[in-house]
């Protein structure tokens, strides 16, 4: 036990926030990790990472008319995606459009952030808003991001098969029925309920490392969805738990014994865990070697 | 008792965005019949292909696929796409791809089972495939990735088996196993077989019949029927004529040494058009 203290700091487990933290981050970290999986496979990374940016907008301006970040970024979010849908009729569109649609909505989100700063004294909501607040969740906040991550994690379930195929190649897709633009929308609805929950862990700007992070490391071990999913879980609750772990112990360091931001340990160990994944080479073919093609 | 043709059309024209893509299309394709789907750039073949799915539909006319209307993923049909989007880091193997045409349509995950594992196995041994069942898609040559795609398509046992240009990236060995495998299977499954490609030199010791496509319009027949100056002149709306080369056959405008269709057999590293004196 005497051990444990230095690398758990007194009071962990006991601090209603740390419990309040671990609960939040964990129900994001298991949607991030799922939800960016598909991302990465289907190339939607940039998408992912302006649906982040884009809910600082509504978190702002829920900031400015005090209700919940949560419901401002999930807002912002869906009127970005709606947009973004919108505005790219055709497949090539989509970086453009979500181009345009990001731009517009962050100078929207000048707009409130400099009216916040201009109506409160403090600086906190801004960096709140931009990279997270997770010790400042409300606790009766850990009941609807559950269940907002549970109904994400079920769509994702329930698109299995038909958002896999149409992943590998619309043309066979849509030749076997699966209706290729229903799916591409009900995903990004789970995208952007995944997206919002993590900008309010990690704030709007690192939101995409939760998504991105666990998943494009977890690829590089696995060659199998099924496991690809599993390990980037673990990687993206190792991530949260570690990165909670350090914030918290952070209490007591310089500058000012004020706590470093949660955000950057948990990208930190996430883009660690990414540099050694991309480091350690790849598991060799396990090809049989008698040859069935000519190649 | 009589059996329905695999394909009819009946007068069917095909107006995307204003464009006449396919006009007065009319014939019909015998069920077991191995069909070269042959025409330049721009001619229509995959709208014909996207027709015969029922992903689009036409202005005017009807078609009947094994007597029935058209619908869309009927699971009597197999479609063969060109490629698929793949990088090597796609975690999903060689077997996991073929078995998407099993259910990959169905909604929610499939749970594994013995029955599944066999028949996904059974394909890939007919395919030539189990080498390489348990790599990534995305490391897999283009060969490889063709023998995955047959293999998917004929999961669901269809009676019409599709191919999108299969033969767009082989090499000409790859290309050449790759028309003996479909041909092989289409015999032992009584399948009727739609090879769309760019050259017909290729198919041309397997196919019964060839489906000619230019300017929108179609004829069927046998190759000697249709590969004729006069027939293609009509077809093409200008002079055409046609080289019967060792075997091979080389269709040209009149008017210039441009050939509509790529002659493979031409001497080894000589751009593909024909010399004039040929």
């Amino acid at each position: 036990m005497h051990g444990l203290q230095y690398i758990v700091a007194a009071g962990f487990f006991q601090s209603p926030e740390v419990q309040v933290a671990l609960m939040v981050g964990s129900a994001v970290a298991v949607t991030s990790a799922v939800v960016g999986t598909f991302v990465v496979i289907r190339g939607q990374s940039f998408l992912g990472h302006a649906l982040g940016d884009v809910g600082s907008t509504g978190a702002a301006g829920a900031a400015l008319i005090g209700i919940q970040a949560i419901w401002g970024f999930l807002s912002g979010g869906l009127i970005a995606g709606v947009a973004v849908d919108v505005l790219s009729r055709r497949p090539r569109e989509r970086d453009v459009a979500t181009g345009v649609v990001l731009s517009s909505m962050l100078g929207l989100s000048a707009l409130f952030i400099y009216l916040i700063t201009q109506l409160s004294s403090s600086t906190g909501v801004t960096q709140e808003i931009l990279f997270g607040s997770i010790f400042t969740v409300a606790p009766r906040l850990v009941w609807p991001l559950s269940v907002l991550s549970v109904l994400a994690l079920m769509l994702i379930g329930f698109l299995y098969r038909p958002l896999l195929l149409s992943s590998v190649s619309v043309d066979a897709a849509q030749s076997r029925g699966v209706p290729v633009r229903l799916v591409s929308l009900l995903f990004l609805l789970a995208m952007i309920t995944a997206v919002e929950q993590s900008a309010l862990v990690v704030g709007a700007l690192l939101s995409t490392a939760l998504l991105i992070g666990p998943a494009a490391t977890a690829i590089r071990f696995t060659r199998q969805l099924g496991y690809t999913l599993l390990l980037a879980t673990v990687f993206a609750l190792a991530d949260t738990w570690v990165g909670i772990l350090l914030a918290y112990n952070s209490f007591t360091w310089p500058p000012a014994g004020r706590g470093w931001p949660v955000s950057f340990f948990i990208v930190a160990i996430m883009v660690f865990l990414y540099l050694v994944s991309q480091i350690i080479p790849r598991s060799p073919s396990r090809r049989a070697d008698k040859g069935g093609d000519s190649q | 008792m009589s059996v329905e043709p695999a394909i009819a059309m009946d007068q069917v024209d095909v107006v995307l965005s204003g464009h006449t893509i396919l006009r007065a299309l009319d014939f019909s394709i015998a069920r077991g019949a191995f069909v070269g789907v042959i025409g330049p750039n721009g001619a229509g073949k995959t709208t014909l292909i996207r027709l015969i799915l029922g992903l689009i539909h036409p202005s005017s006319g009807t078609i009947r696929v094994l007597g029935m209307p058209v619908g869309k993923g009927r699971r009597r049909i197999g479609y063969v796409p060109q490629s698929f989007a793949a990088d090597p880091d796609l975690p999903l193997r060689a077997k996991d791809l073929v078995g998407l045409g099993l259910d990959g349509e169905r909604w929610g995950f499939a749970l594994p089972s013995r029955s599944r594992q066999q028949r996904i196995q059974e394909m890939l041994d007919r395919v030539g495939a189990s080498a390489y069942a348990n790599e990534p898609v995305g490391t897999l040559s283009g060969g490889e990735r063709q023998r995955l795609l047959i293999a998917q398509a004929l999961l669901t046992n269809p009676d019409i088996l599709l191919l999108d240009e299969p033969l767009s990236n082989l090499d000409i060995r790859s290309g050449r196993e790759i028309i003996e495998l479909v041909d092989e299977i289409a015999r032992e499954r009584q399948v009727t077989v739609l090879f769309v490609a760019h050259d017909m030199n290729p198919l041309l010791a397997v196919m019964n019949e060839v489906l000619y496509l230019a300017q929108g319009r179609a004829v069927v027949g046998s190759v000697d029927d249709v590969v004729q100056p006069e027939v293609l002149s009509r077809l093409y709306g200008q002079p055409v004529d046609v080289l019967r080369v060792h075997g091979r056959i080389l269709v040209i405008a009149s008017d210039s040494v441009v050939p509509f269709t790529h002659f493979e057999g031409v001497a080894h590293g000589q751009p593909s058009s024909p010399s004039p004196h040929l």
